[in-house]
């Protein structure tokens, strides 16, 4: 295993684990019927919360190693921008998701609204896609 | 320095299914085995809700995403022309985990169906079942670990 292997498999791990704080996300949404009935479900939040930070950050380190490590892609190609917007989108969707489950678990809040369940899983599917297609590059 | 490989575009939609299809199914393993870890720890109608949760996500969770991760894995390998005769190693591994993985998810499944009756008319009665059925959602996931490394370094 070189390292190109080790940054890519390391870059896609973190995306796994990125989209497991998502689906974290929506089991507490259900789980909780919208936030309209208590739930154990919620006692999930730390955990959501470190595997969207673990993840989010590992997905844009070990991305952004391999635009400059990899010969022909560059940090400023068209699609890897594009996937940076959308990180920043899905971070700050997955930020305030994981304070506000943990807010509505204290009982100081209501519980996250289905639009940022839905902007997160959104910019996630984006991304995978943008980084399927690579479009530009 | 790598060089980047172009692959084609036809290829696209089924790895995107793939990949997808296998993201969602170990995000929902992965709270499938955390809401097990919790039904073992609780009790009462905390320990009955959580039971039936995680038979629930294993259910309309894990095994449809695995069905699209697995269908898209068969549709990608007839693109990129294998077939079975001496197909590198990082496909074989793909193959053992997915196919051995099935067979985990369905017995982790029953159990915790079988695990979330049963507490539903004794909560605080043992869960040996639930402990099972966690055990194999802690596997899997290892298992799926091993298998993205040689789905993205594909060892031949």
């Amino acid at each position: 295993m070189d390292w190109y292997d080790t940054l890519l498999y390391l870059h896609v791990l973190a995306a796994f684990i990125l989209v497991a704080a998502n689906v974290t996300a929506w089991a507490m949404y259900v789980g909780t019927a919208g936030g309209s009935r208590p739930s154990p479900l919620v006692r999930m939040a730390p955990m959501g919360g470190l595997l969207g930070v673990v993840g989010s950050l590992g997905v844009l380190i070990f991305g952004i190693w391999l635009a400059i490590y990899v010969k022909g892609y560059e940090v400023w190609d068209g699609w890897v921008l594009a996937a940076i917007v959308l990180w920043a989108i899905a971070g700050y969707a997955g930020t305030t998701l994981g304070r506000g489950y943990e807010a509505f678990r204290a009982g100081e809040a209501p519980a996250p609204s289905l639009a940022l369940h839905l902007i997160l899983s959104g910019s996630i599917l984006l991304l995978l896609i943008d980084m399927i297609w690579k479009p530009g590059a | 320095m790598s060089l980047l490989v172009i692959r084609p575009d036809e290829w696209n939609l089924p790895l995107l299914l793939h990949v997808g299809g296998a993201m969602v199914m170990c995000g929902a393993l992965v709270v499938a085995a955390a809401v097990l870890v919790l039904a073992v720890r609780s009790t009462g109608d905390d320990r009955v809700a959580l039971a039936r949760f995680s038979f629930r996500i294993l259910l309309i969770g894990v095994l449809p995403a695995y069905i699209v991760m697995r269908g898209a894995a068969e549709w990608i390998y007839s693109k990129e022309g294998f077939s079975g005769d001496n197909d590198p190693g990082w496909i074989g591994i793909g193959y053992i985990t997915s196919d051995l993985g099935l067979l985990l998810i369905i017995i982790s499944t029953v159990l915790a169906g079988l695990a979330a009756r049963r507490i539903r008319t004794n909560p605080d009665g043992p869960s040996m079942m639930t402990r099972i059925s966690m055990a194999l959602t802690f596997v899997l996931i290892a298992a799926y670990v091993v298998a993205v490394w040689a789905m993205t370094t594909k060892p031949s």
